[in-house]
């Protein structure tokens, strides 16, 4: 390759070359870190690997049946699509609302973009750490709180990750807490590229607030808002730590999820090759959901 | 059909006052065009009209009624934007019944509204295509028969034809304007082209600053300004200006013929004219130069008809006629204008 002034190109101005040594270290790193792991899984998933193996043997689908008849493993494959759906429902109802709040200029705007971001920046397990504390089953700040208040009288002490239903609404609202800010800058963003002219030919058409809301708004910003909230679904569908901090997958394993399960069964449980075949099974609904926010982030232009 | 009425308008914003101290009133069926350069004030003051946004002080009043408290749709006003800002997820179809849906229209009421809007535009065969698909000139008709369907009393429109490529733009401001002449409804257009304004509007309200500094049926602004900035803000090529005693004198190009050309009774002043530079644009010529011994240092344009036979050698100096009633005379210090004098 030479230039059009004759010469042999620098590497530095061959884009082909360029592209794969720029390329290089990204994708060795995947391919060490998420791609070996990734593998030797789907090898141990069907063997009969335990923590102290030195040889696996080979045992054809026996770790994924024995999953399937297993009613804790039901609940968990259960649970996991029910916070992830649950929580992202929510997601977008509020982040859209909290972006539109945002969108309007006032004072101190600043400090409520702030906090909105907080739980995101937060690394989980302290976030989660956090809410452990604020839902202890004695010392719980909310119900203190709610109690100093007279809203909870007497008799009412809700043991907020004690209690099967309430510890599912709990995790709910925790993957709600930490995947609202992420959603809300993306939708943020979205809603700032409508141009002012459409609301206002909005206005003069006669649409009030909801009718451009659900019309207008709504329908432009629809690419973006899901990938945002898809992003959520991930976060929520594959997340292990807010569980295992929270209830540890109890009370009963009534929360447990596919990703705190593998744990408890391959680490604590030092059965690998069950606890594999268990994270194997959040592999087809994971690749579905790749393929689908790469298509909409093609498609997410507002015009 | 609603008479549009804006009493001492003012919108101050934190570093600049947009609109000054406006007074209009348009008259019954009437086009009345804002004309200004960017930043005098003509779109802020129709958006104020249109209740997009809310004046410091003022009131307007549309149909009688004082209407500063109503929300724009309130107004019974139709608006085309200079974008057209159509919905971009809607066809046509849509785009033209959502603001008969808003209104809550019956259904069986819509479709046929839509066909006859569509119609008067000549854009039955794009009903189903979606904005993207549509070219510029089809995207304006669809804007404006959106803002047709509701059979507004007050039609606004901010500079809807300057998107279109310049042919385009001549059509379509013949069509607007049999339209508007067709259908009788108030208009308030804003542009910066003088050229559509003179075309258009059945009065002028040239804008300078925030400040309306005359309104007036195109002839009259033209022939008579009321200052400077009308004269020279007027007119393709502009007004030349020079100084004259206390006063400014100003002279449209087209306006000055070859000595001995002009055939008139009137009475003619005659001034010496050195060329330096010749523009040959087809249907006329430019000579740029000045007036050799009343103004020598100041460049100006003579615009001559092709129909004007006089062989101009660039660096010559000519002799022209000009009607003694064609100088316009402006007070030094303020620029408005005083009677005519001698020169």
């Amino acid at each position: 390759m030479g230039t059009p002034w004759g010469g042999k190109t620098a590497v530095a101005d061959d884009e082909g070359a360029l592209s794969r040594i720029l390329l290089a270290p990204a994708l060795l790193y995947i391919g060490a870190v998420i791609g070996l792991p990734f593998f030797l899984s789907i090898w141990f998933s069907v063997s009969d690997v335990t923590v102290s193996s030195t040889v696996g043997h080979y045992v054809g689908l026996e770790n994924f049946r024995s999953a399937l008849e297993d009613p804790t493993f039901r609940r968990a494959l259960g649970n996991t699509f029910f916070f992830a759906f649950a929580s992202q429902i929510i997601v977008l109802v509020l982040s859209v609302v909290l972006a539109m709040a945002l969108q309007k200029e006032f004072r101190g705007k600043w400090f409520v973009r702030l906090l909105i971001l907080l739980p995101w920046v937060a690394p989980v397990s302290l976030g989660s750490i956090g809410w452990l504390w604020m839902l202890d089953s004695i010392y719980s700040v909310i119900n203190w709180m709610l109690r100093a208040a007279h809203i909870f009288g007497p008799q009412t002490w809700p043991i907020w990750l004690g209690q099967p239903n309430l510890a599912r609404a709990s995790i709910i609202a925790v993957q709600v807490w930490r995947t609202l800010p992420l959603a809300t800058v993306i939708n943020l963003g979205g809603l700032s590229s409508i141009p002012q002219d459409i609301h206002d030919a909005a206005a003069i058409d006669g649409a009030g607030f909801f009718r451009t809301l659900f019309q207008i708004t709504i329908p432009l910003v629809l690419p973006i808002l899901l990938v945002a909230v898809l992003f959520g679904f991930v976060f929520a569908f594959t997340d292990m730590i807010v569980v295992w901090v929270l209830t540890r997958g109890g009370p009963y394993d009534m929360t447990q999820v596919l990703a705190s399960l593998a744990f408890f069964k391959g680490i604590d449980g030092g059965d690998l090759a069950g606890a594999s075949a268990v994270a194997l099974f959040l592999f087809p609904v994971l690749a579905a959901a790749a393929i689908l926010m790469l298509r909409l982030a093609r498609r997410a232009e507002v015009m | 059909m609603a008479i549009v009425e804006t009493r001492q308008i003012r919108k101050a914003f934190q570093d600049h006052t947009a609109v000054d101290g406006v007074d209009l009133a348009t008259r019954e069926g009437e086009f009345l065009v804002l004309l200004g350069p960017s930043g005098c004030g003509k779109t802020t003051l129709l958006r104020i009209i249109a209740g997009l946004e809310k004046q410091t002080s003022g009131d307007v009043i549309i149909g009688g009624k004082v209407v500063n408290d109503l929300a724009p749709r309130e107004r019974r006003i139709a608006m085309v934007f200079q974008s057209y800002a159509l919905y971009p997820h809607l066809n046509v179809v849509g785009n033209i019944a959502f603001p008969l849906k808003a209104h809550r229209v019956p259904k069986e009421q819509i479709g046929e509204r839509v066909q006859k809007a569509a119609a008067m535009f000549g854009i039955e065969r794009l009903l189903q295509r979606k904005p993207r698909q549509l070219s510029g000139g089809e995207r304006q008709r669809v804007a404006l028969a959106r803002a047709m369907v509701r059979e507004p009393s007050v039609f606004l429109l901010d500079e809807p034809l300057s998107n279109l490529d310049a042919k385009l733009r001549t059509s379509a401001r013949d069509e607007l304007q049999a339209l508007q002449r067709r259908m009788g409804t108030t208009t308030i257009y804003v542009t910066h082209d003088q050229v559509e304004a003179m075309g258009l509007g059945h009065r002028i309200a040239v804008m300078s600053r925030g400040q309306v500094r005359q309104l007036g049926p195109p002839q009259e602004v033209y022939n008579e300004p009321a200052d400077t900035f009308v004269a020279g803000f007027l007119g393709s090529p502009p007004m030349n200006f020079f100084e004259r005693g206390d006063a400014i004198v100003g002279f449209r190009p087209e306006q000055i013929l070859p000595k001995g050309s002009y055939a008139t009774d009137e009475p003619l002043v005659h001034v010496w004219f050195r060329v330096d530079r010749v523009e040959n644009l087809g249907a006329d010529r430019l000579l740029y130069g000045s007036l050799r011994d009343l103004a020598p240092e100041v460049r100006m344009i003579i615009d001559l008809s092709f129909t004007v036979h006089l062989p101009v050698v660039e660096g010559q100096a000519y002799e022209f006629s000009i009607k003694q009633s064609d100088l316009k005379f402006f007070d030094k210090k303020s620029g408005l204008r005083i009677p005519g004098r001698p020169l």
